[in-house]
């Protein structure tokens, strides 16, 4: 109970010249066609194992929610099959079918039926459901008086009344307060562990990479990439940041992981390098050590405006900090074709043990998504080791300075 | 089979549904529900009044000063449901496009509700008007049980068409404007208001393949004159009801997925 299996899918809307020609093929006694198929997923093939957690990514308009519609059922797909088991709960419209001038009981009983469940089974979950939405005497007013993050409480609480086999979130949890975000996201996790099959599309890197297990990146309607979270949402940055010429190439590094290049090469970097207050290179930090980052990099055409940034990551990919030369009121402008620079970023290392990656880009203006020269993800992987500090947690040092009153 | 099975088990999003759309009618009213009486009760009492008090209009062979306004009344709520039920199905897929686009159901429940819905409201009208004819002493005795099967022919009638209406009206939106005016004339090709005698003989016998004659004229003939409907001139309407209910399940079956698409 809980897989869900994709083979060969591919979705085409029927495009018809004029008004006319459905009128057309439709009386046409020889099967005659007159539409185009105008393809927006293709050759979807992917399997999701019961109690999995499955992110899928892609830009606006990459077939995200075409994909939802058609494992949901809402849509039917043109080609190929989709294949689910157990009893599957969308997230992906919430508060769909409210009706304003009914109360909240009311309209919770009213959307737990359109979910399938018996007027029983819903008077039976509606302490619960009272319960989590946290409405409190509001139930019992018409849904016009909630405010949004009320109704998509209700709803969040209607639909996750059960626990389904399958679960398919939208970004539907980006409404509500931070409070809710965080009680949803932990039902959610909570479901996963007890079993739930997962799958979550979603823009935000924190969610993707905290809650799933793999992820599959949607690029104009196939798949681009799917793989390990933290790959994914790199390749996926990269591709955000992709522009007219530039590309994408990925190779993997020695130690198996995937590193990404993109960019449209106007510029590049040469070397870099993390050294310590004598000059050496380093590869193991001591918590607390003095280091510097060099980055080498060389003009290869006349340039406008060059920015240089870089990010410091845990071994799961989730930034701990990063910074460019635009916040650090040193950009540069009008640069030749050929010039070569040397940045020097001197920072203590004030990290918890464990392993860090830097990723580096140069670009125009304070982010990479106008014009991205070069995006390098895991240029350089480092590791943090705790040699002379008292054992503590986390991946910041933040020594304190204690005091205790009796 | 595999349809009515998934029907059955959403029965409660079915009767809710239903119920739903009742109350929302009234909500915020202060009558309430008391204005699904008073409206049809004003008609019942305006037809009386104007035809039996007022213009004293007599229906031919038979003696009652109530007759015309009652000939009136059976054809107008009959007529009433028809398109009701019809006019609705048409645009069942259109005015709930947002919950077919997001929401994984039966497709089938839509329809199914409006049916009901139309059939409580009749109910309620018929009931009243059933009232009227026990209290003017009108009422045509045990008669009056052989309206079942006719309605259920006509229901039969209406969701075909409408449900076979109401898929083509997604593709081609001219037809549920096409079939409004279809309707208007419809209304005035069926002795509802009329009785059939006052037509030429050509034009009566044109008359005979509107099947809605055939439905009108038994509830007239049960209603007002008492007797039991003629079960032969219904074999026509029947079969077709249940052709225009295969065809209509047909359409919806091989476009109910290219449907979604295009709402």
């Amino acid at each position: 109970m809980g897989s869900i299996t994709v083979k060969q899918l591919g979705k085409a809307y029927k495009q018809y010249p004029s008004r006319w020609s459905r009128l057309a093929e439709w009386l046409s006694p020889t099967g005659k066609t007159h539409h185009t198929l105008k393809w927006v997923l293709q050759d979807i093939d992917f399997e999701v194992k019961a109690g999995e957690a499955v992110g899928i990514v892609g830009i606006n308009g990459a077939g995200k929610s075409t994909l939802l519609k058609m494992i949901t059922g809402t849509t039917q797909p043109t080609t190929g099959s989709v294949q689910v088991t157990g009893r599957v709960a969308a997230l992906l419209e919430l508060g769909m079918g409210f009706h304003p001038d009914f109360t909240g009981r009311q309209n919770a009983v009213m959307a737990g039926q359109l979910l399938g469940y018996s007027v029983e089974e819903i008077a039976r979950l509606m302490p619960e459901i009272e319960a989590f939405a946290e409405i409190g005497e509001y139930i019992d007013q018409p849904v016009r008086v909630y405010s949004s993050g009320m109704q998509m409480r209700l709803a969040f609480s209607v639909a996750t009344a059960h626990r389904p086999d399958i679960l398919i979130v939208d970004e539907a949890l980006s409404v509500g307060d931070a409070y809710f975000q965080h009680k949803s996201f932990n039902r959610i996790r909570a479901f996963g562990k007890e079993g739930t099959t997962l799958l979550i599309v979603s823009h935000d890197k924190g969610s993707i990479q905290g809650i799933c297990d793999r992820a599959i990146l949607l690029d104009a309607g196939v798949i681009g990439m799917q793989g390990a979270p933290d790959a994914v949402m790199d390749y996926y940055n990269a591709l955000l940041a992709e522009r007219e010429n530039s590309t994408v190439r990925q190779h993997v590094t020695d130690d198996g992981k995937l590193k990404i290049t993109s960019g449209t090469g106007e510029a590049t970097i040469d070397d870099i390098a993390l050294l310590d207050d004598k000059g050496e290179r380093l590869e193991v930090v001591n918590v607390g050590q003095a280091v510097e980052l060099r980055v080498g990099v060389r003009a290869l055409e006349d340039l406008p405006e060059l920015v240089l940034g870089y990010v410091i990551k845990d071994r799961l990919g989730q930034p701990v900090y990063g910074t460019n030369t635009h916040h650090l009121n040193d950009k540069l402008f009008e640069l030749k074709s050929g010039a070569t620079l040397t940045y020097r970023f001197k920072f203590p290392a004030n990290l918890g043990v464990g392993t860090y990656s830097i990723s580096v880009a140069l670009h125009t203006a304070d982010n990479h998504i106008s014009k991205n020269y070069e995006w390098r993800d895991l240029a350089l992987v480092f590791s943090i080791v705790n040699i002379d500090k008292g054992n503590f947690v986390g991946v910041a040092w933040i020594p304190p300075v204690m005091e205790c009153e009796r | 089979m595999q349809m009515i099975q998934a029907l059955w088990s959403y029965r409660g999003f079915v009767l809710g549904s239903v119920r739903r759309e009742f109350e929302s009618k009234y909500r915020n009213s202060l009558l309430g529900a008391l204005w699904t009486i008073i409206n049809p009760l004003t008609m019942i009492v305006v037809y009386t009044v104007i035809f039996a008090k007022l213009m004293q209009a007599k229906l031919p062979g038979v003696d009652s000063t109530f007759a015309y306004s009652i000939y009136l009344c059976v054809g107008v709520l009959t007529w009433g449901l028809f398109t009701e039920t019809v006019g609705r199905s048409q645009n069942v897929f259109l005015e709930n496009a947002n919950l077919l686009k997001k929401i994984s159901f039966p497709r089938l429940c839509l329809p199914v509700i409006v049916v009901a819905n139309a059939g409580l409201n009749f109910l309620i009208i018929f009931s009243l008007f059933t009232i009227f004819l026990i209290v003017s002493g009108n009422f045509p005795g045990l008669v009056f049980v052989a309206l079942i099967p006719v309605l259920m022919i006509q229901t039969l009638f209406a969701v075909g068409l409408g449900i076979t209406v109401g898929v083509l009206n997604v593709f081609f939106r001219d037809v549920g404007q096409l079939f409004g005016v279809i309707l208007q004339f419809w209304f005035w090709l069926t002795p509802v208001v009329y009785p059939v005698t006052i037509l030429p003989e050509s034009v009566r016998a044109a008359i005979r393949y509107n099947p809605m004659n055939a439905l009108i004229s038994a509830y007239q003939g049960i209603v007002v004159r008492g007797l039991w409907p003629d079960w032969m001139s219904l074999w026509p309407v029947t079969v077709l009801s249940i052709l225009l209910c295969l065809l209509g399940m047909r359409l919806f079956r091989k476009h109910a997925g290219e449907m979604v698409d295009e709402l």
